[in-house]
């Protein structure tokens, strides 16, 4: 089970401004480990974000965001206690959400 | 660098290769994500990217900024960012020309959230960083060079 994503999310002059950082290990499929093997490809490849249940942000990534990936957005509207909720899957079909409160 | 596998691919054309690769066991199913655009991000050429995301010739535009170092000591972590001053930006889509896969992230906005994202990169060497955005059904482009001392994609 992937790690908790961290999310901070601050409401100010009517506008939300938005940072996660996810715990993944964006493997690019075109590695190779110490044996000369090819390490399996492994990233994440979608990513949402919800304003209470409206859409505010859908991302699409490939293998060359980085390692433990950081996103930063800001969308209108939001406030002090509104819920937020982030989600990835990636490419082998795990995923996880991930719930915060608007500061 | 295994050239015979690239020119295994390249002989082999798309999907033909993507279904022995799935039968191999290279390529898991579930792999095939019916949303993500594959054919984008597998480009390996900016005009075949292009193409994917629906943009044939985006014109330059000042009117999006790429923030990014001019100079990245660790290609493993580069923060780009991207603001379009474009009314109607409806997509912004990062892309490093000299990765193995240009296409590196795609953000759609709806309506009511601003075309000023955030993220980290991987740069594999130095390389142009395009910014293309779709503003009200267009497509603009801006890039910038990236200069990196520490190659951010092996070891």
């Amino acid at each position: 089970m992937a790690s908790p994503m961290r999310i901070r999310a601050l409401a100010k002059d009517g506008v939300t401004e938005v940072r996660v950082l996810i715990s993944h290990v964006m493997e690019t499929g075109q590695r190779k480990d110490s044996a000369g093997a090819l390490i399996p490809a492994h990233f994440i490849t979608e990513l949402t974000a919800k304003h209470n249940d409206r859409l505010v942000l859908s991302a699409e990534f490939g293998p060359s965001v980085s390692t433990n990936p950081y996103v930063a957005f800001k969308f209108n509207g939001g406030t002090k206690g509104d819920k937020l909720v982030v989600t990835w899957v990636d490419n082998k079909g795990e995923s996880r959400s991930d719930e915060v409160q608007i500061a | 660098m295994n050239h015979q596998r690239r020119n295994t691919l390249k002989a082999g054309g798309g999907l033909g290769v993507l279904g022995l690769l799935a039968a191999a066991g290279i390529i898991k199913p579930e792999m095939v994500n019916a949303a993500w655009n594959q054919t984008a991000f597998e480009a390996k050429n900016m005009d075949v990217a292009f193409t994917a995301l629906g943009a044939e010739k985006p014109a330059e535009s000042a009117d999006v900024v790429i923030t990014a170092p001019d100079i990245a000591e660790n290609g493993a972590v580069v923060t780009v960012g991207v603001v379009s001053n474009l009314p109607k930006t409806e997509q912004i889509v990062i892309m490093i020309e000299k990765n193995p896969n240009m296409v590196a992230a795609t953000f759609t906005l709806p309506e009511g959230t601003v075309a000023d994202v955030q993220t980290r990169m991987k740069m594999c060497q130095t390389s142009e960083v395009y910014a293309m955005v779709k503003a009200d059904g267009k497509f603009y482009v801006a890039k910038k060079e990236v200069t990196v001392t520490r190659g951010g994609c092996s070891g």
